[in-house]
C-alpha cells in the first residue's frame, strides 16, 4: 500500500463517516458542523484527482458560503431553541422506496462507468484547461449557468422586499 | 493489513519531520507575529490616545516612561496571564461546540499560511493557484465564529456571531473581485507570477488608476474581514459586551487573538505582494536611486522589503483602529454594498477596456 493510498483512505473515511453524521445526527448545528468535515473531505478527493482549482473553489463556495448559509437558515428557524429537531421523515414508506431507488441508479452509474484513473496528472495548470473549456465547448452551459443565478438573485431580492408586486 | 501500518510508518518517517517543521514554522510566526503586535498596538494605542500604562510597565530595571521599551513588562505580563488563565465553560453552552470553534479559527487562519509568502523562496508551498488558495481558506474562519456564537448560548454572542459572519462574508466580495482584477491584468493566479509580472512592469498599485483604486478597496475590505475598528461592529464593548468572544477565556480565547492578528498580517501580507510588488525593492521600481544601493535587492533583502510593506499596513490598520470611531451596522452593509462592490465592479470592466487598448 503507497502513502498516496493512505491518505486517500484517512480522506475518504473522514468524508463517508462525518457525512453519515450529517444525516443521522438529531441536533441540526451537530449536523451543520459534520456537513463542515464532509465539504472539507470532498475538497481533498478534489486534490487528489489534481484538480486544485476546484478544490479550492469547493473551499470558497460550499464552506465559505453554503455551509454558512445553512447555519444561519437553522438559526433563524423558529422552533430551534431547543435544537432537537427529528430527521426522519413523516411517509416513512414512500421516502424510503424513493431513496431506496436513488441508491439503485448511483450504484448503477457507479459501477458501469468507465471511471478516468486519477492518479496522473494530466494538465500542467489547470485553471488555463477549465477557461479554455469554459469559454469554448462549454460556453452555452456556461451562459445558461449565470442567467440561472441572475434570476435566483433578482427573484431573492424581489422576494425579501416588504411591499413585493 | 500490515501494509497499512508499513504505509502510516513511511509516511510519518518521510513526510513527518518535514509537515512538522513546517507547521512549527507557521505556529512560530503566529506566536511572535501577536505577541510583537499586541506590544506595537498597545504602543501606537498610547502614542496616539495619551495612554499611560503601555507607557510605563517596567521589567527587570527597565524603568519604561517615553523610551521605546517603556511598556515591554506588559506584553509578557499578558502572555503569562493567556497561559495560566482558568478555562471556563459556562453551564448551560453547547461544550462540544465551545471546544471546537476556536480550533476552526485557528486553523483557518493556520492553513492559509500555507500560501502566504514572506519572501520569494521563504515560503511552505508553492501552488499555481495560490491567490485562490489564500482566498479560499480565509473564508473557512467565519464557520468557527457562527459555532462560538452558536455555542455560547449568550445573546451578545449570537448578536456578534451573526453580525461578523454578514460582515465577513459581504466583504469578501470587493476584496475578491479586486483581486480579480489583478489576476486578469496579469493572467496568472500564482504568486510568484504575479510578483514576476511586477518585476518586469511596474508594481500594480501604480499600473493603472483602476489598480490602484483596487488596493485601497482590498485593503478596507481587508480591515473589515479582521473584524476591526473601524469595522469592530461583531465586538462592539458598547452594545455586546465582547460579541462572540464574550463566553471565551483562556487559552481558546487566546487562540482567538492569534488568529485575529495572523489574519492582520496575512491581509497585509496579501497586500503588499499583490499591489505593492511583494519582495520588490524600491529600488527597482524607481530610476532615483543610486546604483550602489541596488545591492538592496537581493533573495534576503526580499524578505525585508515584503515584511517592511505589510508591517507599515499592520500600522495603518492600528491608526484606524485608535483614531476613527465605530461604524454603525447599516452604516457597514452601505459601505459594502453600495459604495465599494459598484466601484469594484465598474474597476474590473474599465480594467479590461484598459488592458485592451494599452
Amino acid at each position: 500500500m503507497s502513502m498516496s493510498e493512505l491518505v486517500f483512505i484517512f480522506i475518504a473515511a473522514l468524508t463517508i463517516s462525518s457525512a453519515f453524521w450529517v444525516v443521522f445526527s438529531n441536533n441540526l448545528i451537530y449536523s451543520a458542523v459534520a456537513l463542515l468535515f464532509t465539504l472539507f473531505g470532498v475538497a481533498g478527493l478534489y486534490v487528489f484527482l489534481f484538480a486544485d482549482f476546484i478544490a479550492a473553489t469547493q473551499v470558497m463556495v460550499y464552506v465559505g458560503g453554503i455551509l454558512v448559509l445553512i447555519i444561519f437558515g437553522v438559526m433563524l428557524t423558529n422552533q430551534i431553541s431547543e435544537s432537537t429537531v427529528t430527521q426522519t421523515n413523516r411517509p416513512r414508506l414512500l421516502a424510503g422506496v424513493i431513496a431506496f431507488i436513488i441508491f439503485l441508479m448511483v450504484a448503477y452509474i457507479s459501477l458501469t462507468t468507465q471511471w478516468h484513473e486519477g492518479t496522473v496528472q494530466t494538465a500542467e495548470k489547470t485553471t488555463t484547461v477549465i477557461g479554455d473549456m469554459i469559454l469554448n465547448e462549454y460556453l452555452l452551459p456556461f451562459e445558461a449557468v449565470s442567467l440561472v443565478l441572475l434570476a435566483a438573485l433578482l427573484g431573492s431580492a424581489l422576494l425579501s422586499r416588504k411591499q413585493h408586486g | 493489513m500490515s501494509g497499512f501500518w508499513q504505509a502510516t510508518m513511511d509516511l510519518i518517517t518521510s513526510y513527518g519531520s518535514l509537515i512538522s517543521l513546517a507547521g512549527l514554522a507557521i505556529f512560530g510566526v503566529m506566536a511572535v507575529n501577536a505577541l510583537v503586535a499586541v506590544y506595537f498596538e498597545r504602543k501606537v494605542s498610547a502614542f496616539m490616545q495619551d495612554r499611560l500604562g503601555p507607557m510605563e510597565v517596567g521589567i527587570f530595571g527597565f524603568k519604561g516612561g517615553r523610551k521605546f521599551w517603556g511598556g515591554i513588562g506588559q506584553t509578557l505580563a499578558d502572555a503569562l496571564k493567556l497561559l495560566t488563565k482558568e478555562d471556563v465553560l459556562p453551564d448551560k453552552s453547547d461544550k462540544a461546540l465551545m471546544i471546537l470553534s476556536p480550533f476552526i479559527i485557528f486553523v483557518g487562519a493556520f492553513v492559509t499560511f500555507v500560501g502566504v509568502p514572506f519572501s520569494s523562496y521563504l515560503l511552505i508551498s508553492r501552488f499555481d493557484i495560490g491567490i485562490f488558495f489564500i482566498l479560499a481558506m480565509s473564508s473557512v474562519g467565519v464557520v468557527g465564529i457562527i459555532l462560538a456564537g452558536w455555542g455560547s448560548n449568550n445573546k451578545w454572542s449570537l448578536y456578534g456571531s451573526l453580525r461578523s459572519a454578514a460582515q465577513i462574508i459581504s466583504y469578501e466580495i470587493p476584496a475578491g473581485l479586486s483581486i480579480l482584477l489583478v489576476v486578469i491584468t496579469a493572467g496568472t493566479l500564482s504568486i510568484h507570477g504575479i510578483v514576476e509580472w511586477q518585476a518586469e512592469h511596474r508594481w500594480f498599485i501604480f499600473h493603472s488608476p483602476f489598480a490602484f483604486i483596487a488596493f485601497f478597496i482590498y485593503f478596507i475590505s481587508g480591515v473589515a474581514e479582521t473584524n476591526r475598528t473601524p469595522f469592530d461592529i461583531p465586538e462592539a464593548e458598547s452594545e455586546l459586551v465582547a460579541g462572540w468572544m464574550t463566553e471565551f477565556s483562556g487559552f481558546r480565547w487566546a487562540l482567538f487573538f492569534l488568529s485575529e492578528y495572523a489574519n492582520m498580517l496575512i491581509i497585509s501580507l496579501l497586500a503588499s505582494v499583490v499591489f505593492l510588488g511583494g519582495w520588490l525593492s524600491p529600488m527597482a521600481m524607481f530610476d532615483i536611486f543610486p546604483e550602489s544601493w541596488m545591492i538592496m535587492d537581493g533573495a534576503l533583502w526580499g524578505m525585508f522589503w515584503l515584511l517592511l510593506k505589510a508591517i507599515i499596513l499592520i500600522f495603518v490598520m492600528m491608526w484606524f483602529r485608535w483614531t476613527f470611531p465605530r461604524l454603525r451596522v447599516d452604516q457597514l452593509m452601505y459601505l459594502c454594498w453600495k459604495v465599494l462592490l459598484p466601484f469594484s465592479l465598474v474597476n474590473l470592466v474599465a480594467v479590461s477596456i484598459w488592458e485592451l487598448l494599452f
